[in-house]
């Protein structure tokens, strides 16, 4: 995965920079908005981070110059800004997601290979298959080794996701965007429960266990 | 303007009281006016009837009844205008000389004054007009009545009368619109100032009191309004700003740390693993609370002010039962909800979601196994009200007011999980939106009603963009 960091604060980068390294993504970065614009035209990115405010140009405008051009690289917005109008503007001006600093660096990584993934399989689906667990998108009917799981219609939208995201790390805060549609703060841990019995439904019974928890980020499918 | 409020305003009252004295001083003042020209007309009438009295028992006095039977038949034949009345009358009452044909039925009074109906005689056929007179006895059992005819007199004192009413009348009405206007140009002013402090407590802390250019006092007034309008808002935006900036910039340092400690977790051996991942925890924690506050303070300054679309409010409280059920069942809780008919508010969709999210949350923390929490949203009047009650061990009365405080917590202990800045976002949110937090105890239980006023009716087609 090929990032550019267009971040302001030295400090911030120097730290995305260092734990995107470990994670083995190649990221490049950009101290100010004109030289940001200027790595991102040139293109050869999965998936660019912009600061909303840097000086010298600012990021809606970066961004809103891409869009102009026909750069339809994912772009997550990266903002101090956490309120819904600023994501809204931020998203309006053609980004891809929007996180609110401060962040974890796990979610920041777990949206970031959302964004690239994306990028590659854009086909449209009917089919999605995670080793024995099958899900038919057009009977709505999920599978596991031939026999059929019976779910509520949103277990049915959180599989789907997971599914659609076999093998990445997703994270509470991107469910209860992607699968629940609000953006907010539980206080209580409502999703872990939902994951429970999901869990329960597809993994009982079962050898092999397709939904994992990774700890201090979120959940996983993989076989 | 309405009636309603210029009745009730203090400027009307003044106007009235100005009305009441006024008339007053005016029925005193016209009162003086007819008693000095009417009253002087008849008192006149009276002393001339008087000295002509005087003046004929001084004529019986000296020549005897011989010299006033002339002296009465020289006034009755020569009158002075022919509006004299006289009459002179022996023991059985018949007439002995004058110019009436029989002595008046009406009883005088104790001074002798008699007030009767002249029939007759006059030029212009039968007619019936009012005398005064005055009787009295002579010696040897005559009785004398002197008196005039005061039609024209009565003609006179009531064109006066009703020239007087009239004026009065006409003066207290003037009054009365004076009085009005007055009120209502001073009213209109106060209205302004009333108007603008609402604005300024509904959150718009940049609306100021209008001046007229006049520099009279209520201009004076909006100036010394505006002036610490501005200086509460500098030190509202000061106190924000510290509030800000220790929140801010905690928050770079602690996401490092935070940042340091999950890169260490991946290069620490097994045995740290749970006490890394207890600290990542304690750092979220702190990072929850000071995203927290600042969001109430952004509220609370009416950041979203500008950016309120409808909303409704059924699917969204379907949809927060249906997150939060599972939690409740998993502590042994039932969690039910109604919401059917569409309620559309104007508000944002994410901020409503999370005050809402918060009650339950509160709701499913609060209430032991066993027990029940409801959301029910329904349409009253002008109002969605959302009710969330639950069956757990409410908030003593006392505690009550101060539950919405920033990290106040009703378990003195605060042994249970949360940073009592929950109920503080709901309070802000509510406030953003015009909207009542009511709290009332079930005994056992609590239920904390939120009254969101419902949007205006040409919103509710709208599909609302929600993005």
């Amino acid at each position: 995965m090929r990032v550019l960091l267009v971040e302001d604060d030295p400090q911030l980068a120097a730290f995305v920079l260092k734990a995107l390294g470990e994670v083995g993504a190649v990221a490049d970065h950009a101290g100010d908005g004109r030289e940001g614009l200027f790595l991102a035209a040139g293109g050869g990115y999965d998936v660019l981070i912009l600061d909303r405010m840097l000086p010298k140009l600012d990021g809606l405008a970066i961004l809103r110059t891409l869009r102009a051009s026909g750069d339809s690289t994912p772009v997550l917005i990266l903002s101090a800004l956490g309120e819904v109008e600023d994501r809204v503007a931020g998203l309006r001006a053609g980004g891809d997601d929007y996180l609110v600093k401060p962040f974890a660096f796990s979610e920041l990584h777990a949206r970031l290979e959302a964004l690239a993934r994306r990028r590659v399989g854009e086909a449209p689906t009917t089919r999605l298959q995670v080793a024995d667990l099958d899900m038919d998108l057009l009977a709505r009917e999920v599978r596991r080794g031939g026999s059929l799981i019976p779910l509520q219609p949103r277990e049915f939208r959180l599989l789907e996701y997971l599914m659609r995201h076999a093998g990445q790390v997703v994270t509470r805060t991107m469910l209860l965007e992607q699968v629940w549609d609000y953006h907010f703060d539980p206080q209580t841990n409502v999703i872990d429960v939902h994951i429970s019995r999901l869990r329960a439904k597809i993994d009982k019974g079962h050898e092999q266990a397709l939904l994992h928890t990774v700890r201090g980020a979120g959940y996983v499918l993989r076989p | 303007m309405h009636l309603g409020p210029i009745l009730k305003s203090s400027s009307f009252r003044v106007a009235l009281l100005y009305m009441a004295l006024m008339g007053t001083s005016m029925v005193a003042l016209l009162g003086f006016i007819h008693w000095s020209t009417a009253g002087y007309m008849a008192r006149q009438l009276d002393a001339t009837i008087e000295a002509e009295v005087q003046g004929l028992a001084e004529q019986y006095r000296n020549s005897g009844l011989v010299g006033l039977v002339s002296a009465v038949t020289l006034r009755v034949t020569r009158g002075t205008d022919g509006s004299g009345v006289y009459l002179l009358v022996g023991s059985d009452r018949a007439p002995l000389v004058g110019n009436l044909d029989r002595w008046p039925a009406a009883a005088p009074d104790p001074e002798g004054w008699i007030r009767f109906d002249l029939r007759g005689s006059g030029a212009r056929g039968e007619e019936v007009h009012a005398a005064r007179a005055k009787t009295f006895r002579l010696r040897g059992d005559l009785h004398l009545l002197v008196g005039r005819d005061v039609r024209d007199l009565e003609a006179t004192l009531g064109l006066i009368r009703a020239a007087l009413a009239w004026g009065a009348g006409l003066a207290l009405a003037l009054a009365l619109m004076g009085g009005w206007l007055m009120s209502a140009g001073v009213l209109r002013r106060i209205e302004a100032i009333t108007r603008t402090s609402r604005e300024i407590m509904d959150g718009d802390l940049s609306r100021r009191v209008p001046r007229d250019g006049s520099g009279d006092d209520f201009d004076q007034l909006a100036d010394a309004l505006n002036r610490m309008l501005d200086r509460i808002l500098a030190l509202m935006d000061r106190v924000r700003q510290v509030a800000d900036n220790i929140a801010h910039d905690l928050r770079t340092p602690l996401m490092r740390l935070r940042t340091r400690l999950e890169g260490l977790g991946a290069m620490a051996d097994p045995g740290l693993q749970p006490a890394l991942e207890t600290a990542v925890a304690d750092a979220d924690e702190l990072l929850g609370t000071f995203n927290a506050l600042l969001r109430i303070s952004r509220i609370e300054a009416g950041a979203h002010r500008g950016d309120l679309v409808p909303v409704d409010l059924a699917p969204l409280v379907r949809d927060l039962a249906e997150l939060y059920e599972p939690l409740a069942a998993d502590r042994g809780q039932t969690l039910r909800v109604a919401a059917t008919a569409p309620l559309w508010v104007r508000g944002d969709r994410d901020l409503l979601f999370q005050a809402l999210a918060n009650l339950v949350d509160n709701a499913v923390k609060y209430t032991p196994p066993g027990g029940r929490v409801e959301v029910a949203a329904r349409l009253d009047g002008e109002f969605a009200r959302v009710r969330v009650s639950d069956s757990g061990p409410g908030i003593p009365a006392e505690l009550r007011e101060r539950v919405f405080e920033r990290f106040f917590r009703a378990d003195a202990s605060r042994s249970t999980p949360g940073s009592g800045l929950g109920l503080s976002l709901v309070q802000a949110v509510a406030q953003s939106l015009g909207a009542r937090i009511d709290l009332v105890d079930l005994d056992p239980g609590l239920a904390v009603t939120l009254s969101i006023p419902l949007a205006p009716a040409g919103d509710a087609a709208g599909p609302g963009s929600n993005l």
